[in-house]
């Protein structure tokens, strides 16, 4: 009997999903860890890379998908619809791939305005457009009232890589440079003021953008990527956590060269958040070979996308293994860890 | 950032310490109260750039970590009761009961929902007058005042449909509890910056005068908490024991009048069990008997429940400073963030949480 397979205990301390089974820290890995990777097990997703990449036929492909379920479906700087197809675009740009074609599933509530759902589509396709992808096939499901928040949306991407490029975070190696693109933490909140209607004057929009034309750019001007992230979810700490972990090196950064703009900052100070696990949507790190590094920041400078593009640290050492280390604004190191789920506001 | 960044200055922070170094003579153990100071110490580092002289001794100031089993079993009680909105300040939702945490009971059909403010819950309440809202007030006298007014505003309106229930604790009380410790081991505080701004400091003069301790009220930067710890040591050295005021841009002696009025219009002073510490005189507000209609506890009759304390959570002895996180057996053992046995692993402010978060590597 094939449920038999499942023999090792799954620790879940919860006997219920909850929010932070979702949230991108340690409780949502050990459910991918102890129940979704087991249950599936096969050595593509075991790799746990934004996109898989998979050979057709001599060809390289990168495939993935995402759901967005958003709230507020409109927020400043985008909507759900530009998220779900630059989401997508950005976990294939990840791999390095060619954004080619996408999918786009609704699931709707009973209820929802006709008006918002246009104008939701119609910012899909300007994105897809943009970005040179076609939206290729979907589905479309209509729940109860009261059975969803309005719209959810699944986007599927698939796109080519080419032969020569190989980016995974199994190629990082010590000294390599590492670099994030943007300033942080803007989506997370943006979101967050827009959604608990927080009053207090701000020009935050979130960074939601298609980010696979500047990996593209990096490609063609012949930098050597080790790997790629982006940051979404659990944010620049948890997405450097990860990659330390699957590479079982020492990333050690620097938190006075991490960009944050002043409204962000402030609101994050506002709020008890430390921005560093806020989730960005258009924002990525990026790992080179330190010889390649004054190369890398210039290509990225050349695009909007990267203009605020810095290097932030370094790949150290095996020693101590799997481990982010954070020099503070005092000069003393300390440990990023994984946060349980998603960051909860302090009570003072 | 105004206000921010020349609080974080490297270059201030190295002149401190330094000016640190240049005074002390001999050890000094000095206890931080508050559990945003030892979040902010334990993040920045702080403890590792002083002398070895130094001993910093977490105090029993983080709200979530000292709130009792008994009020986390009723919030879950009352959350689980069908018609119930129940609002709570975010970090409380990951404490656990005696079984479960608020997060869970959510999971399964609870309405429990995130407020940022009392004053939050008591729009819901309007907005949603066929159901029942209750606001979780916990905390210092820094988040005391602003349930105050929702129980006073709730009063004016006659909002019938609006209840609250009350573990607020006060500051000196358990300064007082801690120095009257046979065992303790404190000789200078830093007081509790946010607090103060509410409160002032002129109620900390008598405890230093008869404990013959430093207390030096804080702000939460290291350039703050360093300049505190400097006025501390300088103290102890010159064998004084003064209240001084280092977080002079936000606290006046007089501390918030108008809020101090309204704590005093709407609570009473009672004795609190605190988690892991029993029963200390004096120290928590209730809602006076005036507000018994906007009694939680009363609506909802959850005053009977008053369940045992793990025994194997050694938090009391954290929350008195006389063992440090990485002392004891459970932890990161038994214990994480994930599966806590105390609420000191669980609110980010919890020295226990702040240990297991930026120290865990160098403990193994």
């Amino acid at each position: 009997m094939a449920d038999l397979e499942l023999n090792c205990p799954l620790p879940l301390q919860y006997e219920h999903i909850v929010m932070a089974h979702g949230g991108g820290g340690r409780l949502m890995q050990q459910l991918l860890d102890n129940l979704v990777q087991p249950i599936f097990n096969n050595n593509i997703l075991s790799q746990k890379q934004d996109s898989a990449v998979i050979t057709v036929n001599g060809v390289k492909l990168a495939f993935t998908t995402d759901s967005y379920v958003v709230k507020p479906v409109f927020f400043p700087g985008g909507d759900i619809g530009k998220l779900a197809v630059c989401g997508t675009l950005n976990d294939l740009a990840m791999s390095g791939a060619k954004p080619l074609y996408l999918t786009c599933s609704l699931i709707i509530e009973e209820g929802f305005p006709i008006e918002d759902l246009k104008r939701i589509l119609q910012s899909m396709q300007a994105t897809a457009q943009q970005a040179g992808v076609q939206i290729v096939t979907g589905d479309t499901k209509v729940v109860d009232h009261d059975s969803g928040d309005g719209i959810y949306i699944n986007t599927a991407g698939i796109g080519i890589v080419d032969e020569n490029v190989n980016i995974s975070s199994s190629r990082i190696e010590i000294g390599d440079s590492v670099i994030i693109n943007s300033d942080i933490a803007r989506h997370g909140i943006a979101i967050m003021l827009e959604r608990e209607g927080m009053d207090f004057e701000h020009n935050i929009v979130s960074d939601c953008a298609d980010l696979s034309g500047l990996v593209q750019g990096l490609i063609q001007a012949g930098i050597e990527i080790h790997c790629l992230r982006d940051l979404t979810r659990g944010g620049l700490a948890s997405g450097l956590i990860e990659l330390a972990s699957a590479s079982s090196l020492h990333i050690e950064i620097d938190e006075s060269a991490i960009p944050i703009l002043s409204d962000v900052g402030s609101a994050c100070e506002i709020l008890g958040f430390d921005p560093l696990y806020i989730a960005n949507e258009g924002c990525f790190v990026l790992f080179v070979p330190a010889s390649e590094t004054e190369a890398a920041l210039k290509v990225l400078a050349h695009h909007a996308l990267g203009r605020r593009a810095v290097l932030v640290g370094k790949v150290k050492s095996a020693y101590p293994k799997g481990i982010v280390t954070i020099k503070s604004v005092t000069g003393v190191n300390r440990v990023l860890d994984l946060l349980s789920g998603e960051q909860l506001p302090r009570i003072c | 950032m105004k206000y921010l960044a020349e609080y974080r200055s490297h270059e201030t922070v190295s002149q401190l310490t330094r000016a640190i170094k240049s005074i002390i003579t001999q050890p000094w153990r000095i206890m931080e109260v508050c559990g945003g100071q030892t979040h902010s110490i334990i993040k920045h580092g702080i403890d590792q750039l002083l002398p070895d002289q130094i001993d910093l001794i977490h105090g029993p100031g983080c709200p979530v970590c000292v709130t009792p089993l008994a009020y986390i079993d009723k919030a879950l009680a009352i959350a689980a009761q069908p018609g119930v909105i129940f609002c709570s300040f975010g970090d409380m939702l990951r404490v656990p009961g005696s079984t479960q945490d608020l997060l869970g009971i959510k999971a399964q059909g609870a309405d429990v929902r995130i407020v940022y403010s009392p004053m939050d819950a008591l729009d819901i309440a309007q907005r949603n007058p066929e159901k029942q809202i209750v606001f979780f007030g916990v905390g210092f006298e820094t988040t005391a005042p602003t349930t105050a007014l929702a129980a006073y505003q709730a009063k004016q309106l006659m909002l019938k449909n609006f209840s609250l229930l009350i573990c607020h604790v006060r500051v000196p009380p358990i300064m007082e509890a801690l120095l009257n410790s046979p065992n303790h081991q404190v000789q200078g505080f830093l007081g509790a910056g946010h607090v103060c701004t509410i409160m002032g400091y002129h109620e900390y003069r008598p405890i230093s005068e008869q404990h013959h301790v430093p207390i030096v009220i804080t702000g939460f930067e290291p350039v703050d908490i360093l300049q505190g710890l400097y006025l501390c040591i300088k103290q102890l050295e010159e064998k004084r024991w003064q209240v001084e005021n280092q977080y002079r841009r936000v606290v006046k002696e007089q501390g918030n009048q108008p809020a101090q009025q309204l704590m005093r219009r709407v609570f009473k002073v009672v004795d609190r069990n605190w988690r892991g510490l029993g029963e200390i005189p004096s120290s928590g507000l209730a809602l006076s008997s005036e507000y018994n209609e906007w009694n939680a506890e009363l609506r909802f009759a959850v005053s009977t429940i008053n369940p045992q304390e793990p025994k194997n959570c050694r938090s009391g002895e954290i929350l008195q400073g006389l063992l440090k996180p990485s002392q004891c057996a459970e932890f990161a053992n038994a214990c994480t963030p994930e599966q806590p046995l105390g609420a000191t692993m669980v609110s980010s402010e919890g020295a226990c949480a702040a240990y297991y978060r930026y120290r865990r590597a160098q403990h193994g």
